[in-house]
């Protein structure tokens, strides 16, 4: 192996380069001191999502989510319920609830799926989609693949398209195994850190929150009406005035109804859009 | 140098530092599976399908670009290690076209073979697959990118060998496509039409232009006369259609197999190969006595040709005007021969069987038509298409009786033969030269020094009291070394003989793909160098060894061209140069 | 035929040959398109090609490394460059569902401009103000907490402004 122009090289980032002149005014021992015993100093998080307080925080390694989300952030936005938090950036895992008081650092995040990463921090309440978060995920690692190894180009292509199955209520139980199968694949096999990464999120998701996967699946239901494919419109009639604008902003003009009179969606034309939802004044739509 | 121990499947081994894992296994006998390693092209380590297991690794490593470490416990099967092999697979499959069995490649394909040997029996992720036009606007080759696995070796072989870098790796992700700059049409980028990425393309991806149905249509048109004309390359190389070990000379099977596909006549490219010494030799020294225009440099490569268009126009005045063997071939079959034998040249239909495929542009350039319409060279088919049409036709080529070349134009001395390997035409001129520069019969026959598979080589010959400095080179990056020191006045030479494909003719672009081992490598050193072993001894054993001393060629200077350098041979065997949009970057 | 008529402004082919006279010239290759873009709005395969020919990069190469990246554009881009973050905290937020409510407001998808050259529409990864999303910026203009509901209206915001120029 040989760097640029056959010169030894160095890639770091720049947290790590950040860190290096405090180390250098005082000293490794007093930067030894703080975090965890194989997780040394600091980190930055970039908090975000749910959270109250978003932004960078810088916490010693060791420190508990619980800390961060609560005590720094600020708890969730409405009092919701924290549901997971995905640490690692796009490559990273989703931590269940029932693991946030673990001690933040390289190795327990790592055993339980996750990563350290870019230090990205997103925390997801209960409304949330586990399903739509990881297609959202394996969305841009798929995106970024360079198309160099064919584990990662082609692999995660057909993740992503397992889970557009899923989402949009064609997915089958045999999809389960082939995301776990081939989301191992990528892993073990791929040439670079982002191939080799891309799969923890769906592998992750997969591990502690299986059931959901299974609710789209078998019930096509998404429980968080966030997999819009899953979600169907109707108009209730007792409280529908007839005003007719949802059938003028319906984009596939599928909502019929006469002037004053209840209206209806011909459900089979329906793309799910959501637009006769969000301008009904009355409130007579309902999505489930 | 330093020893390495390790342990593969439980086996010790101790290599040299920087043995690769893969190298290091196939000693041992375990053989990794392996897709976008080419031997002789730099490492890739794409395909991923080489993986082994490391001790204390948390992922595989690829076999093929691993070096071997000190202590390294290496394991090269597991069911989890060929299961993952066998989801790489499907993972290609899945974004390939089911078509097998119309497939070019149906039988002699690596990915087809992959598949068969690893065991990828279903299909389990299938979905949308990556879809592009075929691309055919060359007249030599095909580019059909929905059979491109992706492994690059056409990339590598393209800039690594050739020095062209028309090729490649466009956009990202699942959208990556191996095409030339702005997805050009082919026959609008830089290629040189050397065909050498149909040689190690594992796929169908890349393939020559079909001129089969053409050639087929011709022989079944009774009001054609239709002949035809086999380089020497092809002899060496066409019994490898038939499992013939490489290397076994195959020209009289050759001729009575063309005989019975229905050619009316069968001639000889070497024929004109001497010819192109006669005129080559005149030339260089005129050019010598002159001093004007050195160093010459030899024309009768297409690919190489073109490569003096798009990169060094420069040199053009340089480049012998001697058309190729093939055009000489073809212009006498269209006229002497014509008119020998009293046939309208319109009405004869000429098939020359190449290594090549830069041929088949070759004939069609506007330069190398007896009229509008009316090309020189009709068709041109390649070693493998020819072993094709034999085969279609049911001709049981192992069993053949030896046939004879027809007169005149079939009748070659031993110089013509070895115009198919590199070097070759630099040892047939200087046999020549030789002799007509110092009026004495040359002692020493076989110029040794300028044989090489290598792709270059430099000599100093002495010729009389004359010190003639000279140059072999093949695969075209070494052609811009050479060309380089040229330019730059580091080194002054009077006759350059550049081949475009590496080892010359007898690895070109249209020759057998035939298997080394489990893989589809025609660029195996010792493949090429059986190849021009073939030839080599077909030239021991002519009694005619020197172009100059073939009769039919005195014959045809009497008869009907006067003499080397007579206006009717500039008029019929040579032609001209244009430098070539787009221009290449050296 | 030499390459001889160059198009691109003198200051950047005086920036690429100066390039040339340092060590490992191709490896301005990218800095050299960021100018070119910069300059033109986008990489036209003429300015690619005489790219190429100056700094001595095969063309192929020169079209590799500008369709790999996602930041440069080979078409020029719309009056109004619309960038919708598609970060995570933005995903988080909503940043899909604004996205396709754009789309269909524009009539174009991801990475396209619209048939009348007013509006590209292209996705970015985090824009660093996590706070505000999901975010949306047109040319420099930032908007934050965009709702799939306020897409016509900053549309239309848009268009008039453009009128009033
Ligand atoms: S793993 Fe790395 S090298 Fe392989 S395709 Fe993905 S990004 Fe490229
Ligand atoms: S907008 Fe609401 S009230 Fe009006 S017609 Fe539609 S459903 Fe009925
Ligand atoms: S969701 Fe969209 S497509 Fe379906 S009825 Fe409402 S407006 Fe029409
Ligand atoms: S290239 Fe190989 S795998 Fe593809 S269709 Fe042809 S024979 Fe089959
Ligand atoms: S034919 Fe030769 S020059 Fe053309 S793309 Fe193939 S390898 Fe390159
Ligand atoms: S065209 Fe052939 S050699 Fe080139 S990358 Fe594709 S499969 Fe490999
Ligand atoms: S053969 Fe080793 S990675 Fe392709």
């Amino acid at each position: 192996m040989k760097g640029l122009w056959g010169h030894p090289t160095c890639i770091n980032n720049v947290e790590t380069w950040a860190n290096v002149p405090a180390i250098m005014l005082y000293g490794a021992d007093w930067f030894s001191r703080i975090g965890t015993s194989n997780s040394k100093g600091t980190k930055v998080f970039a908090l975000a999502g749910k959270v109250k307080n978003t932004g960078l925080v810088e916490v010693p390694m060791g420190t508990s989510l619980r800390e961060i989300i609560y005590d720094i952030g600020g708890g969730l936005i409405d009092g919701k319920q924290l549901k997971a938090v995905q640490t690692g950036g796009p490559s990273g895992g989703c931590i269940p609830f029932d693991k946030i008081d673990i001690p933040v650092d390289y190795d327990n995040l790592r055993s339980i799926g996750s990563m350290m990463g870019s230090g990205g921090m997103i925390v997801l309440d209960e409304s949330d989609c586990i399903v739509s978060t990881t297609k959202f995920f394996l969305e841009f690692t798929k995106d970024e693949s360079c198309g160099k190894c064919l584990p990662c180009r082609e692999g995660t292509y057909r993740m992503l398209e397992i889970l557009e199955r899923i989402t949009s209520g064609h997915g089958e139980m045999e999809d389960l195994d082939k995301l776990e199968r081939l989301g191992n694949a990528i892993v073990k096999s791929s040439l670079c850190g982002l191939g080799m990464s891309a799969p923890n999120p769906v592998l992750s998701a997969l591990k502690y929150f299986r059931e959901e996967f299974e609710i789209h699946i078998k019930e096509k239901r998404c429980p968080t009406q966030r997999c819009t494919q899953l979600v169907t419109f109707t108009i209730i009639p007792e409280k529908c005035t007839g005003c007719t604008l949802c059938a003028r902003r319906c984009p596939v003009s599928c909502i019929r109804g006469f002037n004053k009179k209840p209206h209806e969606i011909m459900q089979e034309y329906c793309i799910k859009c959501g637009e006769c939802y969000n301008v009904c004044k009355f409130d007579a739509i309902e999505k489930i | 140098m330093k020893y390495i121990n390790a342990t593969i499947d439980g086996m010790p081994v101790s290599v040299l530092e920087g043995t690769t894992i893969m190298e290091a296994a196939d000693k041992i006998g375990a053989h990794v599976p392996r897709l976008c390693y080419h031997p002789f092209l730099s490492t890739e380590g794409a395909c991923r399908i080489c993986v082994v297991e490391v001790e204390g690794m948390r992922n595989y490593l690829p076999a093929c670009a691993t070096a071997i470490t000190e202590g390294m416990n290496i394991k090269t099967n597991s069911p989890q290690i060929r299961q993952t092999r066998r989801d790489l697979v499907e993972l290609l499959l899945d974004n390939h076209p089911k078509s097998c069995l119309t497939c070019d490649r149906d039988g002699n394909c690596e990915l087809q073979n992959l598949a068969y040997k690893l065991g990828v029996r279903e299909r389990l992720f299938e979905g949308d697959r990556k879809r592009h036009p075929i691309e055919d606007s060359s007249v030599s080759l095909i580019r059909d990118a929905e059979k491109c696995i992706l492994c690059r070796r056409c990339v590598r072989v393209c800039s690594e060998i050739q020095g062209v870098h028309n090729l490649s790796q466009l956009y990202r992700g699942f959208d990556t496509v191996v095409a030339p700059a702005f997805e050009a049409p082919m026959d609008d980028s830089v290629c040189i039409k050397c065909g050498q990425c149909i040689n190690v393309c594992p796929t169908a991806a890349f393939i020559e232009q079909d001129a089969t149905e053409l050639v087929w249509a011709a022989l079944d048109n009774p009001d054609l006369h239709v002949v035809v004309q086999t380089a020497p390359a092809i002899r060496a190389a066409i019994g490898e259609g038939w499992n013939l070990p490489p290397g076994t000379p195959s020209t009289g099977k050759m001729i009575t197999a063309l005989r019975r596909l229905g050619f009316d006549g069968v001639f000889d490219t070497d024929f004109a190969a001497d010819l192109t010494i006669m005129e080559e030799s005149h030339e260089f020294i005129e050019r010598v006595k002159k001093g004007e225009k050195l160093p010459l440099i030899t024309s009768c490569s297409p690919g190489w040709i073109k490569f003096l268009e798009h990169f060094y126009p420069e040199f053009i005045p340089n480049a012998s005007s001697c058309k190729s063997p093939m055009q000489m071939e073809s212009t006498l079959l269209k006229t002497y021969y014509a008119e020998k034998m009293g046939i309208d040249p319109e009405k004869i239909f000429v098939v020359a069987v190449m290594p090549c495929v830069a041929k088949k542009y070759e004939a069609r350039r506007p330069e190398h038509y007896l009229k509008e319409n009316v090309p020189h060279t009709d068709a041109v088919l390649t070693t493998r298409e020819l072993i094709w049409m034999i085969k279609a036709y049911g001709i049981d080529f192992l069993n053949l009786p030896d046939g004879e070349f027809d007169n005149p134009l079939g009748f070659s001395t031993g110089a013509g033969v070895i115009f198919g390997s590199t070097g070759g035409v630099m040892e047939a001129a200087l046999r020549t030269a030789y002799e007509m520069i110092t009026g004495e019969p040359v002692k020493e026959l076989e110029f040794t020094d300028v044989r090489a598979v290598e792709g270059l080589r430099e000599a100093t010959i002495k010729v009389g009291d004359l010190d003639v400095n000279v140059a072999v080179a093949n695969g075209l990056n070494n052609a811009k070394t050479i060309l380089e020191k040229v330019k730059s006045g580091e080194k002054q030479f009077h006759l350059i003989e550049i081949m475009a494909c590496p080892g010359g003719c007898v690895a070109g672009g249209g020759q057998p793909l035939v298997y080394a081992g489990d893989y589809v490598y025609p660029l195996y050193p010792e493949l090429i160098r059986k190849r021009q072993g073939a030839l080599y001894t077909i030239d021991e054993r002519k009694e005619i060894r020197k172009s100059h001393d073939n009769p039919y060629i005195k014959e045809i200077y009497k008869e009907f061209l006067g003499k080397p350098g007579s206006e009717k041979a500039h008029h019929l065997l040579h032609t001209h140069y244009e430098a070539k949009l787009p221009r290449g970057i050296k | 035929m030499e390459q001889t008529t160059y198009t691109l402004d003198q200051d950047i082919q005086d920036f690429i040959s100066n390039c040339m006279t340092l060590e490992h010239p191709e490896s301005y290759l990218i800095a050299v398109l960021h100018k070119v873009q910069g300059r033109y709005g986008y990489l036209s395969e003429k300015h690619m090609d005489e790219v190429a020919h100056l700094l001595q990069v095969p063309t192929s190469t020169v079209f590799g490394v500008a369709t790999f990246y996602h930041f440069f554009r080979l078409k020029p881009a719309g009056k109004f460059k619309i960038s919708i973050c598609l970060g995570t905290a933005c995903f988080v937020k909503g940043a899909d569902l604004v996205l396709d409510a754009f789309k269909t407001e524009l009539g174009c998808s991801l990475g396209d401009t619209t048939s009348d050259g007013m509006f590209s529409l292209e996705g970015t990864r985090c824009l660093g103000v996590c706070a505000l999303a999901p975010v949306v910026t047109i040319n420099e203009q930032v908007f934050g907490n965009v709702k799939p509901t306020q897409v016509s209206e900053i549309l239309n915001k848009m268009k008039e402004a453009k009128v009033e120029a």
